[in-house]
């Protein structure tokens, strides 16, 4: 809260969304399960979450995680509470670059907060805030663990280090020149690395 | 001094590829002690080599190895923590980039000393392109008979998983990310019963860090008398130290143990000196949690001897005067770093990633930020001193896990070594609101200058 991140858990709101993955993925949650013993495939919580996360729209829905309880077998009470224990399950719609600026202490002396509120006036937006058109939320973080290259942000899987004004311009402009180019899906780090 | 063994063979191009690191002599080890040596054989060479753990701790691997219950039926695990998330840590995020199959080969002898069939490597969240590299290097392993059924024809299996955590400090705590690892909130456990005899599945585990688990490559490799002899006293072997803040050169370097502090800061090999040709103003040598230390005490110990980068040297004083190696997370700050900020944002951290479960954690690391964000932002009264120590010394030692000793420490020192500054935020809230980060010679001037 103290970042001021906007943390509005709707946990009882469902979206009406109708969700359910490919097969392709199904098969990929049915590996990810076979690593744990059986019995143990609650295990593959946090690792079915990401893919909910990427495959179902960006964010966790009530009926993204009512969908993953069922897959695993699990109440989706267990869900719900791992869903909003880690930092990195989006509760809430997020855009399309989800942009974390590092905020602790090895980032905040080399200029992390500064980074912050030039991106705040950038992009027009608060902390925690979504652009009009839907391709940057604004997120402040505790230490994403590359302080030696502080200032350092990540977006989605990228991390971008010693920022600086110009560098945030230009990876402003090339992701929303990107977005503009391809309409397609963002690339698949699940597909890639799981 | 300069001695490297983990990092030896960075420079070469494509060390990241199986062919190549096998074709510098990588997986040697395995072969050696997979066909000529026996499990026990593997722990005694880890014993006498003296390691000791490299996440922070500092506690002997060997010695953390026998504790695991060999008597138990249930199978064994050996859990790689990746977890890394100490603010001024990212050695092991480094390692994985530049060698991960150092850690693949040291995760399959480790596995083979402890009868662990199964390993996970839990990973942070955020390191998604390490646990692409990972997944990369473990098919690699496999792909040459070094992982999966009778490596090398041996009778020993095993398969070793990524496992992706979401984004918590907690789970570098070796119960929390047990919990974590078994699709939970992140908790610690209530200790006894230890990992070793109740840990993943409530099966016998050991919970080793990346570095640590690197390391037993070399110690095979060399024998754990031969590795012993590297650094000095019971500091063995050599250490990745993370350096970062207001330094010419920031990175990760490895280095024997007992190079001095001095040298390790200003030689253009390491840290090559601060940054803008700025004075030395403090030091937090291990990663946020530990003792920050005041610049008359970086290079000297209290007792005027040369401190050196080792377990024992940057302890010494105790916490008067001293720190701790913790996990190498070298954060260098210049004359114009405000340190009463800096403790406030190392508390918002700790309030951040609290799990929740004790409250003298919960509620202390919640109000230290709160009191010490009103000290720095100009509306601090003259108790709130006092009030912020004796919150944190509440916090040492009633908690489940170490988080609540991690939160307390940086307030207790900061106060202890730097409480002029934090007077100076309370006399003057008309100056120090404005600025964020200043010397206190900075913020002297501009009242001067106010006048």
């Amino acid at each position: 809260m103290s970042l001021g991140n906007k943390i509005d858990h709707k946990l009882y709101e469902k979206e009406g969304l109708e969700v359910r993955f490919s097969d392709e993925t199904l098969a990929r949650v049915k590996a990810i399960k076979a690593r744990y013993p059986k019995e143990r495939e609650k295990s593959a919580l946090l690792p079915v979450l990401h893919i909910a996360q990427e495959e179902l729209g960006g964010h966790l829905s009530i009926e993204a995680m009512d969908y993953v309880a069922g897959l695993l077998n699990v109440q989706p009470i267990e869900v719900y509470e791992v869903a909003t224990f880690y930092t990195q399950y989006y509760l809430e719609k997020v855009g399309k670059y989800v942009i974390e600026v590092c905020q602790t202490g090895p980032c905040a002396m080399c200029g992390g907060e500064d980074i912050a509120d030039y991106l705040e006036r950038k992009l027009n937006i608060k902390t925690g805030g979504t652009t009009n058109d839907g391709l940057f939320t604004l997120r402040k973080v505790e230490c994403l663990g590359a302080c030696g290259y502080a200032p350092v942000m990540q977006i989605n899987t990228e991390f971008y280090e010693f920022l600086t004004k110009e560098k945030i311009d230009k990876t402003i402009s090339d992701l929303t020149a990107k977005a503009n180019e391809e309409k397609s899906k963002d690339s698949k780090w699940v597909e890639k690395f799981f | 001094m300069g001695r490297k063994i983990l990092l030896d063979k960075v420079h070469i191009p494509g060390i990241e590829t199986f062919k190549v690191y096998r074709d510098n002599g990588g997986y040697a080890s395995v072969e050696k002690a997979l066909k000529k040596m026996t499990p026990a054989e593997v722990t005694d060479e880890v014993k006498k080599s003296g390691l000791r753990g490299r996440g922070g701790a500092g506690f002997p691997t060997g010695m953390k190895w026998s504790f695991l219950d060999t008597k138990s039926n249930n199978p064994r695990y050996l859990v790689c923590n990746a977890d890394e998330s100490e603010p001024g840590t990212f050695k092991d995020r480094y390692l994985i980039d530049k060698v991960p199959h150092i850690l693949i080969e040291g995760l399959i002898l480790s596995s083979y000393a402890l009868g662990a069939n199964t390993t996970f490597i839990y990973v942070r969240g955020e390191f998604k392109t390490q646990i692409g590299i990972l997944n990369k290097a473990i098919r690699e392993a496999r792909d040459n008979g070094f992982l999966g059924k009778n490596i090398l024809g041996t009778s020993f299996s095993l398969d070793i998983y990524v496992h992706s955590g979401a984004g918590a400090y907690i789970c570098g705590e070796e119960t929390a990310l047990l919990e974590s690892l078994e699709g939970k909130r992140g908790n610690p456990r209530l200790k006894p019963p230890f990992p070793a005899v109740k840990g993943l599945y409530d099966c016998p585990t050991v919970v080793n860090n990346v570095e640590t688990l690197a390391a037993v490559v070399p110690i095979i490799n060399m024998g754990g008398e031969e590795y012993a002899k590297i650094g000095v006293g019971r500091s063995t072997g050599t250490k990745l130290i993370s350096a970062c803040g207001h330094i010419n050169r920031p990175g990760v370097y490895e280095i024997e143990m007992g190079l001095s502090v001095e040298e390790f800061l200003y030689s253009q090999e390491y840290c090559g000196g601060i940054a803008n040709d700025k004075k030395l103003k403090a030091l937090v040598p291990g990663g946020s949690s530990v003792p920050i230390l005041p610049s008359h005490l970086i290079t000297m110990t209290a007792n005027k001897t040369p401190r050196f980068m080792s377990y024992e040297s940057l302890s010494e004083g105790g916490f008067e005067s001293g720190s701790m190696l913790g996990s190498g997370g070298f954060i260098v700050f210049d004359e114009d770093a405000c340190i009463v900020r800096n403790t406030w944002n190392f508390e918002r951290f700790y309030h951040h990633e609290s799990c929740g479960q004790c409250s003298p954690c919960r509620e202390g690391t919640g109000w230290l930020e709160k009191v010490l964000h009103r000290i720095e932002t100009g509306a601090g009264r003259a108790k709130d001193i006092d009030l912020i120590d004796s919150v944190a010394k509440k916090i040492e030692g009633n908690t489940i896990c170490p988080l609540g000793d991690a939160a307390a420490w940086p307030v207790n020192s900061a106060v202890r070594h730097f409480r002029h500054e934090f007077e100076f935020h309370i006399e003057h809230p008309e100056i120090v609101k404005n600025i964020k980060h200043g010397s206190l010679e900075k913020y002297k001037q501009a009242f001067a200058d106010a006048r």
